[in-house]
């Protein structure tokens, strides 16, 4: 029941708890008490839009760094990840196997800000080892959702 | 030149078209798709796309050029897959060299199956509330068809003491569609197993329409043809479009014992020739690769069933939980209304629209088929006007 709960937030998160309640064939007392045990794991941890700026005409740069970093003693990977992801400008920071170590996702206002956070913050921070970054030209399909708009599905009103 | 009047064009009309009942929800359809804004649960398909990765194979295909005429059976390596899957899913056995034809959609299997088995006069028996096209397929094909009803007090079970009073020695063939349109019901073990003894018994074909299979909630679906003995006198019928959500690519596949498939084919071959090869290379690769789609897609569905059947209920229309398919099928006697107005009534009050249970047969009076191949949210509009519509 909590997957069920999960995949029907993921799908939408506006959804009421009454909403919810019929979809589950439970009672909407039911589903509270499943979603505060759920928030209090941390199995969901948060509710957020999902946003084009785009579409509403800000202009906004988004990019993809490879980092490659040295791992230190006793903490690995997680101390130097800490020290990057608090920075606000990083939006998803994820461990990788293969070329790079880390990949990051950032966005900002222009080319600039982000060139500044890279050559100024990540590229100088100790253990720091090598920074790639890949500006984003174009989304095709974000959480899921083509951004050029789902295909409809054209039936007739009515048939036997 | 002499111009003939309309009267005059409609003498050339075969008499046993002239005289097909039209169907019964003309009037009633062509009002819905006359109203604006229509929240329709009337949609015998289902709501899905096709999987993209079915798509996407019949797009790779055409690329390649597979634009010709395939065999009469259908492509071969289609027949070969789809008797692999029967196998694996239903535990039934096929020659795919001679016991499977592809067909276009169940509707041709049907019929190719009606035209190949009845001489003028012979009698098929009809399950009813069924889907529209079997008495009229029966009729085309020279046949005549007996009803039999059906009942919600006995879970639209088959009554075999009803049947053994419509068997007359005419009696050819019987129809039966689990899961069933527009009921939701299904036949379990014991049912199958009378089934096939009272055919043996009449020595009747039966034509098992299964084409909601994969649909099925409750337990798995048993297929007729794997009960022992009741191969050799079993028509599978059925096809990709629920399971696959595929109607619009018309593929559909009968199966039955060589002689009877190759005389069915005889048929096929001469007016048909062979299923479109397109779509039956997108059928291969949904038996390939789409398990998980049409597991997702019951899912889906099971959740829409149990929300909509208890509105029904709780809006005091008996509805019986319906174990496949996707239609819930209500009583609405205690309105007082007919189906027809019943439906007429909610459309033009409420624009939501359901079908009268009069059109799947005599005995689907007092009945409504609301069908959840349509969004949560169509239901819950639906359920709302429907509420406003009873006063409640």
């Amino acid at each position: 029941m909590k997957f069920k709960l999960m995949e029907l937030l993921r799908q939408n998160a506006r959804l009421t708890n009454e909403q919810l309640a019929a979809r589950l064939g439970i009672t909407a007392e039911e589903v509270a008490q499943l979603l505060s045990e759920l928030e209090a794991s941390r199995a969901i941890y948060g509710y957020k839009a999902l946003i084009n700026p785009d579409a509403a005409g800000e202009e906004i740069v988004e990019a993809i760094v490879e980092v490659h970093v040295s791992p230190t003693r006793g903490e690995g990977f997680d101390g130097i990840a800490r020290r990057i992801y608090r920075f606000p400008e990083v939006r998803s920071l994820y461990l990788m196997s293969g070329g790079s170590d880390f990949l990051l996702f950032m966005e900002a206002k222009s080319l600039k800000e982000i060139a500044k956070f890279i050559t100024e913050k990540l590229a100088t921070m100790d253990g720091v080892k090598e920074t790639q970054t890949h500006f984003l030209l174009k989304k095709y399909k974000q959480d899921g959702v083509p951004l050029d708009g789902e295909e409809s599905l054209e039936r007739l009103p009515v048939t036997p | 030149m002499t111009v003939q009047t309309t009267s005059q064009i409609a003498t050339k009309i075969a008499r046993r078209v002239a005289e097909l009942p039209p169907s019964g929800i003309r009037r009633f359809f062509e009002l819905v798709l006359a109203t604006e804004g229509v929240v329709s649960l009337g949609v015998g398909e289902p709501d899905f796309q096709t999987p993209w990765t079915i798509r996407e194979q019949a797009i790779y295909e055409l690329e390649k050029g597979k634009t010709t005429y395939t065999s009469n059976y259908g492509l071969r390596e289609l027949r070969v897959e789809l008797a692999s899957w029967l196998a694996r899913r239903y535990g039934l056995s096929y020659d795919p060299d001679t016991e499977i034809v592809i067909t276009v959609g169940g509707s041709e299997a049907i019929d190719i199956a009606l035209r190949a088995l009845l001489d003028p006069g012979d009698e098929v028996l009809v399950v009813e509330p069924c889907y529209v096209s079997y008495a009229p397929t029966v009729i085309l094909a020279g046949g005549t068809p007996r009803y039999v009803p059906t009942f919600q007090e006995e879970g639209f079970r088959l009554n075999f003491d009803r049947l053994r009073e419509a068997v007359t020695d005419r009696t050819k063939a019987l129809v039966v569609n689990y899961p069933n349109n527009p009921t939701g019901a299904t036949l379990r073990q014991p049912d199958l197993e009378k089934l096939i003894r009272f055919a043996t018994e009449y020595d009747l074909l039966v034509l098992s329409d299964e084409i909601y299979a994969e649909l099925t909630y409750e337990g798995h679906h048993v297929s007729l043809a794997a009960l022992p003995v009741a191969k050799e006198r079993t028509l599978l019928i059925s096809g990709f479009s629920k399971a696959f959500a595929m109607t619009g690519w018309r593929l559909g596949y009968l199966c039955g014992p060589a002689e009877l498939i190759a005389a069915m084919v005889k048929i096929h071959q001469y007016t048909i020739l062979c299923a479109p090869t397109i779509s039956q290379y997108a059928a291969l690769e949904a038996l390939r690769s789409c398990d998980e789609d049409v597991a997702a897609m019951r899912e889906e569905y099971r959740r829409r069933r149990d929300f909509i059947v208890k509105a029904f209920n709780e809006l005091g229309l008996p509805t019986l939980t319906p174990d496949g398919a996707f239609y819930a099928f209500a009583n609405i006697k205690a309105t007082g209304l007919t189906s027809e107005e019943f439906c007429t009534e909610l459309l033009r009050s409420q624009k939501v629209a359901i079908v009268p249970g009069t059109a799947f047969g005599p005995s689907g009076e007092g009945f409504v088929r609301a069908s959840y191949a349509a969004s949560f949210e169509r239901l819950e509009l639906a359920v709302e006007g429907l509420s406003r519509f009873l006063g409640k």
